[in-house]
């Protein structure tokens, strides 16, 4: 049973973090909270399962399909939601997040809403990467679940390196620390934006691929994804990153335990306990910086 | 074109509208349906194919038979809205629809309140019958239209009977159903009838309808060892079956998985449904009445995929309503409620008539060998196989590789 635990949480908690990190990300350099997340996440997910089912084209080429619907999901969010209320004149600074959080919750639903319309909402799954299953400790693993850890964490380092090994990451990393400073050495903020946007529908991507591969995703989802996102990204501590990983990894092995040993009813029940006792005690989150 | 030639085409259809509605007006019915999700996209889908044949037919005397549709988004609150919308403004005078039993739950009091007949066509719990059953004088004007979830158990614990037993001789079963209004009552039917089949239920899991990994589910069941998992799933169906393949869960799924009914499962889990056994009320290929076939070829030649289940009930529905209103000579809610209460009519998933007053299930179709008793079909390479009550003469149960029951 403890085997089991540890490896199946290991997965699920791999799959949050890939989902969380992107949204944690993006609120740390930009200061925008994506709520159309979720909606991003399944178009994704539905793109591959399209690519592969009409096209019968393999699990690979679905993937890489789905992937690039997030980043075309990010770019139409940025560019028909958030860039026009962020530039806009009409609505007052002090206000301007409050509408990027409202405007991207409607994008959400009028996305989940057309991925409904036209696939239904029913949940769609692609056919593994790898499929079969092995013995890790006398415990029966689908092949696909590791492979999902592995590209995760593999997406998850190369994002690390990028950050904090380029120069392009250093420049994200300045504007999540002082955007002014940044302007006034000569960067271009708007372009860190398009940087930061790409970076996170390539992570909305494959996390919603690996999704549709893994537990299957529905346009009913999207939402509880959205949510799930956001409760992680507040544990552990907003525009965290290294906060959010941790935290990932705290809900998703409190979920699985609380299905494996309570019951699966009341999987999301502990966690959301959890967040609300951090919120009460520790505001800023397990690793936040204010 | 200019906004003046657009608002004077605008008038004119207008007016061509009303000069035809002047010389015969159209009955109307109402449907209520959930279009996001297959089995309700299914409803509209079939009572529209059902009404152009019968207006292309002549219509209601002469009359044409008018759809008015509306979308539920699965919830309760919207289809009471389209219901009160469908009776007072758009005067329909009989609504059909949902597959949802909480919607069609919901959707009974206003039936009452109106004295609109209202038909349920894929909603399965018995309390619907129970409500009309318990309350007649108010409740009578909602009916029935698809298996009971107590029918489809008898179903499934039958089929399981002649069809499995023989060869497999299953001794132990572990119940998995969601938990939801509809399989309060197949569970209860499960318990009951398994024994008497020779089966030994180990465990009932109920689910909530909003899980999403299914493997701490799976390891407990496979820890007690049953013969097969005998299931109740609708509202989740893809998740459960596709996780129940990766994760190579070595026994048999057999019961009432009603997403599996739908033509698009195999599409839709890739494949994982190989083996997968599920009731469902009618099917493509299962051919239980001369009227199947034309009937899922009209639905293909239009909508490109086969009917789901609510699809064949519904469209019998929209033919034994058009004959009852016929029948009672009147659009009035009482008389169409006696008329109903005559439905002797076979369509596409046998012959439907409806319990009586004294019956258990009021208003609920009649079930048995002679009237509606449904189908068990099984998924074999992407197509839907019919085990029973009758299969082509080469069929054989095939289950994967992975699970314990094999070919003897």
């Amino acid at each position: 049973m403890f085997a089991q635990i540890l490896i199946d949480g290991f997965a699920i908690s791999a799959l949050y973090a890939l989902g969380a990190v992107g949204f944690s990300l993006m609120f740390g350099v930009s200061g925008v909270l994506n709520l159309a997340h979720g909606a991003t996440m399944v178009v994704a997910a539905v793109t591959a399962w399209v690519v592969a089912g009409q096209f019968a084209a393999n699990s690979w080429l679905a993937a890489i399909a789905g992937t690039a619907a997030g980043i075309i999901t990010a770019f139409a969010t940025y560019f028909l939601v958030v860039r026009p209320i962020q530039r806009s004149r009409s609505v007052p600074a002090a206000e301007k997040e409050i509408f990027v959080l409202t405007g991207t919750l409607l994008w959400g639903i009028m996305i989940q809403e057309a991925v409904a319309y036209f696939y239904t909402d029913n949940p769609k799954t692609v056919r593994p990467l790898i499929t079969g299953v092995m013995q890790i400790g006398g415990v029966r693993t689908p092949t696909n679940e590791l492979l999902i850890a592995v590209i995760c964490w593999a997406v998850i380092g190369l994002l690390w390196l990028l950050v904090n090994r380029s120069k392009a990451g250093k420049v994200l990393l300045a504007a999540s620390i002082n955007p002014r400073a940044l302007t006034i050495l000569g960067f271009e903020l708007s372009r860190v934006y398009l940087m930061v946007w790409a970076i996170y529908g390539v992570l909305a991507g494959i996390a919603g691929v690996l999704l549709a591969t893994f537990l299957g995703a529905s346009s009913a989802q999207a939402s509880q994804l959205t949510a799930s996102a956001f409760s992680i990204v507040v544990l552990g501590g907003l525009g965290s990153v290294a906060g959010s990983l941790l935290a990932a990894y705290v809900v998703g092995y409190l979920e699985t335990a609380t299905a494996y040993l309570i019951s699966p009813v009341y999987r999301t029940i502990p966690a959301l306990i959890l967040l609300v006792v951090v919120v009460y005690v520790r505001p800023r989150g397990l690793l936040g910086r204010r | 074109m200019n906004a003046r030639s657009f608002l004077m085409a605008a008038l004119a259809s207008l007016l061509a509208g009303v000069s035809q509605a002047d010389t015969k007006e159209p009955i109307k019915i109402g449907v209520i349906s959930e279009e996001s999700a297959i089995a309700g996209a299914g409803i509209s889908k079939a009572a529209q194919v059902a009404a152009d044949e019968i207006n292309a037919a002549g219509g209601i005397d002469g009359r044409k038979l008018e759809l008015v549709l509306y979308d539920d988004h699965s919830s309760a609150a919207d289809a009471v809205r389209a219901f009160q919308r469908a009776v007072s403004q758009d005067k329909v005078v009989a609504v059909v629809g949902t597959y949802i039993t909480e919607v069609a739950l919901a959707l009974m009091p206003w039936a009452a309140r109106s004295h609109v007949p209202f038909i349920t066509t894929g909603a399965a719990s018995t309390e619907i019958s129970r409500h009309v059953h318990d309350d007649y004088d108010k409740n009578k004007y909602t009916f029935h239209a698809h298996t009971t979830s107590v029918g489809a158990a008898d179903s499934i614990c039958n089929s399981v009977k002649e069809l499995l037993q023989p060869k497999y001789s299953i001794k132990t079963g572990v119940v998995l159903s969601e938990d939801a209004a509809w399989t309060t009552p197949l569970d209860a039917e499960y318990l009951e009838c398994l024994p008497k089949i020779g089966v030994k239920v180990l465990d009932h899991i109920r689910f909530s309808a909003d899980t999403s990994d299914f493997t701490p589910i799976y390891n407990k069941i496979e820890a007690e060892k049953p013969d097969v998992i005998f299931t109740g799933l609708s509202h989740v169906g893809v998740q459960p079956t596709v996780q129940w393949a990766q994760q190579q869960v070595p026994i048999p799924m057999v019961g009432y998985s009603s997403q599996a009914t739908s033509g698009t499962f195999w599409k839709d889990t890739n494949g994982a449904a190989a083996g997968v056994i599920t009731f469902a009320v009618a099917a493509q290929g299962a051919d239980l009445t001369p009227k199947s076939k034309p009937f899922v070829d009209a639905f293909v030649k239009r909508f490109g995929d086969a009917p789901p289940y609510a699809g064949f009930t519904t469209y019998d529905t929209i033919y034994f309503l058009t004959e009852a209103i016929k029948r009672a000579g009147s659009t009035d809610g009482d008389k169409l409620v006696t008329a109903l209460e005559k439905t002797d009519y076979t369509g596409t998933i046998g012959r439907i008539e409806f319990n009586g007053r004294d019956a258990e299930f009021t208003h609920a179709m009649k079930y048995g060998p002679e009237f509606v008793r449904g189908i068990m079909l099984q998924w074999q390479d992407g197509r839907q196989i019919t085990l029973w009550p009758k299969s082509a003469p080469q069929t054989k149960v095939m289950f994967p590789a992975f699970t314990h029951l094999q070919h003897p």
